[in-house]
């Protein structure tokens, strides 16, 4: 490889970055430049949420659930908030994720950069408002459970880096194969419901192994809880239960588990993306 | 000289769908997700782009232009084949360059910039000059989909030229701006041609193409016709496009030949043909046709013209209120009456046509086909072209 190309190549890598730095930002400011009252709407759908399972769930219902191992905290509502924040990100990322290149129709028609830059930046936003959220849930969890919570902080970072790399492998395959098939948002937002109830949002494994070793009293053996636990998005809210409601450290395994979800997703997302997104511009 | 742009057997089909399924629901009803054919729009395409030329690419309707612009920007893939380009490549591909249309166009700037491989600081520093070559002042903070089609063009083109790229791609913008920034583009052009950038142009106006490029390239169906010079390919674009045949009475003609002219002539009151006319009496052309089959409303025209070929009239039945309702299969003739006909003594040529109704498709034109010979008469002339009722009288003094 001579000198010119190896500076053209850096050159390419420069225009690259620097395009997706100014798509992210451009969706944050969207995002924020919005009316006072569609920022605060925003801000109402996941509280209305967090307050309707609480109502049904943990006051109609009473669903079991331990109280933080370290925390010691006994609130529903927190409990519930975290699952319905780190759900709300998996679930609402992937799904303007998957749509970042039919939105984009116009620009991947009229001019060339690498097409990976629009999932990617969609999901790095998307991230970018995850964390705020995770900001404000740390403040709550510290007034109510104690400052001890900012001890494990730190451990959100790689946590983070971690479901952004799970949901950017989705994100990428289903953003061109959304171009195949047009009807696989709406398809993704029936499923993304079901996946929600699978994920223990709004139950927690308590649940599950009561209803296993009651089943096991009747002689049947079924492994509901490996099942229950066999599911990622279940293991990343876990994950972040453990650091925000428990004030711990997730378990080892916990962490290999994700890391293969994380690298698995990323992997094949880029290989999928790589060989579909080559030709994509003119099936749109 | 190196090459700006190297087409290196560059080959590139699209799907042609007959039954597509966009959806997961009719391709699992249906069983599969579509039916094509390919079509080649660009066959073993090879030649290069000398750098610091401006280059003309012609053809006509679907030869392929766009195509191969297309894969020069990298939107497209070519099958097989390479093009090696050198530096900065930016394209203004069709109408807007890739504009959002819900974002203000300082947003639009700064977006497509960044795209072309700009830094903020760059755009922060060009934007005044953007803005001002693209004169879209009062409307920058507007959401481009308020634009007009020209104003889009205007402002990615400005954006395209201020990246100071190396290679540049314009595919037909400039039809879409006015006469002001149409100039405006020109000096431009000039003036990356001074710097020694390389521009590829795709257009359909022949005249400009040939003052403007020096080297010029022809596609026609996706094959290379001919690349070189750029005023020796215009031409050979230009004469290929009419195939022109020779007519009856020594008149060549063109066009789709439902219709097809005869006979043009002069004739007198009987409607026997004659040769001669006299300036300022009236004078009949008759344009004998045969039609191969049923034409409905056709558009006969007539031109004459001075045996040396200048234009002196022409009459069309659009503007002339006489558009009929058809034409039956079998051969006919159209008259054309003159009341006066005020021509100086001399020899004329008559030509016709026959187009459709909206003079957008030509069935025949047989050109300087009649000859006819005008002899002095009622009205004098001591010189020029006309003869008209004119006289001298009425001298005056003191
Ligand atoms: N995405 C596509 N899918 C299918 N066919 C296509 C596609 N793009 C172009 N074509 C076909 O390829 C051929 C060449 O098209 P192209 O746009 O390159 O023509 P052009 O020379 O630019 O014509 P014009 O002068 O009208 O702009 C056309 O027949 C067109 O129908
Ligand atoms: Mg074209």
């Amino acid at each position: 490889m001579s000198q010119v190309e190896r500076e053209s190549r850096r050159e390419e890598r420069r225009v690259t970055l620097n395009l997706m730095r100014n798509l992210t930002l451009r969706e944050i400011r969207a995002q924020y430049k919005r009316t006072f009252l569609g920022r605060v709407w925003s801000l109402i759908n996941p509280l209305a949420q967090i307050a309707v399972y609480s109502i049904v769930f943990g006051l109609l219902f009473q669903l079991p659930v331990a109280p933080g191992t370290n925390s010691g905290l006994e609130v529903f509502p927190l409990w519930i908030g975290v699952g319905v924040i780190v759900w709300g990100f998996i679930s609402g990322s992937v799904a303007a994720g998957m749509s970042s290149m039919l939105d984009n129709a116009g620009l991947l028609t009229k001019v060339y950069f690498p097409r990976s830059v629009l999932p990617v930046s969609s999901v790095l936003s998307s991230s970018f408002n995850f964390g705020i959220e995770l900001l404000v849930l740390l403040a709550v969890m510290a007034l109510v459970g104690g400052p001890l919570v900012l001890l494990y902080a730190p451990l959100l970072v790689p946590l983070l880096v971690l479901t952004f790399a799970f949901v950017l492998g989705i994100s990428m395959v289903l953003s061109v194969a959304s171009i195949y098939f047009r009807d696989l948002r709406h398809l993704w937002s029936i499923f993304s419901q079901v996946w929600m109830y699978a994920s223990g949002v709004l139950f927690s494994v308590e649940l599950v192994r009561e209803r296993q070793e009651a089943f096991a009293a009747d002689g049947v053996d079924l492994p509901l809880v490996a099942i229950f636990q066999a599911n990622p998005a279940e293991r990343f809210i876990e994950a972040y239960r453990n650091i925000l409601y428990d004030f711990a450290v997730p378990t080892w395994d916990i962490w290999v588990t994700l890391l293969i979800w994380s690298a698995a997703s990323l992997i094949v997302g880029k290989l999928v993306f790589d060989r579909l997104a080559r030709d994509i511009v003119e099936e749109i | 000289m190196t090459a700006a742009v190297d087409v290196d057997h560059v080959s590139k089909s699209f799907r042609v769908y007959r039954d597509r399924n966009q959806s997961i629901k009719q391709t699992l009803l249906s069983g599969r997700r579509a039916v094509y054919d390919r079509f080649e729009a660009l066959k073993d395409v090879s030649f290069e782009v000398p750098e610091g030329s401006t280059f003309g690419l012609l053809g006509r309707n679907g030869s392929g232009k766009s195509t191969l612009l297309k894969c020069m920007a990298r939107i497209l893939n070519p099958d097989s084949g390479s093009i090696t380009t050198r530096g900065r490549v930016a394209a203004m591909l069709e109408v807007g360059s890739g504009f959002h249309p819900e974002l203000s166009g300082r947003e639009n700037v700064y977006l497509n910039g960044s795209i072309l491989g700009m830094t903020r600081q760059e755009l922060d520093r060009k934007f005044d000059q953007i803005v001002a070559f693209s004169g879209v002042e009062r409307f920058i903070d507007q959401p481009v989909k308020n634009y007009s089609s020209g104003m889009y063009v205007r402002l990615g083109f400005s954006v395209a030229i201020h990246v100071e790229p190396d290679v540049l791609l314009v595919d037909e913008v400039l039809a879409v701006g006015d006469m002001e920034f149409q100039e405006k583009c020109m000096d431009k052009f000039a003036q990356f041609r001074r710097e020694g950038r390389t521009v590829i142009v795709v257009s359909h106006g022949i005249e400009q193409m040939r003052t403007f490029c020096d080297h010029a390239a022809w596609l026609d169906n996706g094959v290379l016709q001919d690349v070189g010079v750029a005023s020796d390919i215009v031409d050979e674009y230009a004469d290929s496009g009419h195939a022109v045949t020779a007519g009856p009475g020594g008149g060549v003609r063109h066009g789709s030949g439902e219709v097809q002219f005869t006979r043009l002539s002069l004739v007198d009151e009987h409607g026997d043909e004659v040769s001669e006319a006299r300036a300022g009496a009236p004078a009949t052309f008759r344009l004998s046709f045969e039609a191969s089959e049923r034409i409905e409303r056709p558009v006969f025209g007539v031109q004459l013209h001075t045996v040396d070929g200048m234009h002196l009239w022409s009459l069309h039945g659009r503007d002339s209120g006489f558009v009929p309702e058809a034409v039956e299969r079998g051969s006919g003739s159209v008259d054309v009456r003159v009341e006066h006909l005020p021509f100086a003594p001399g020899a004329y040529t008559i030509s016709a046509t026959a187009q459709d109704e909206h003079r957008t498709h030509m069935y025949d034109s047989l050109q300087h086909a009649g000859h006819f010979t005008v002899l002095g008469g009622g009205f004098r002339t001591s010189g020029g072209m006309l003869a008209l009722d004119g006289s001298l009288l009425d001298l005056r003094q003191g």
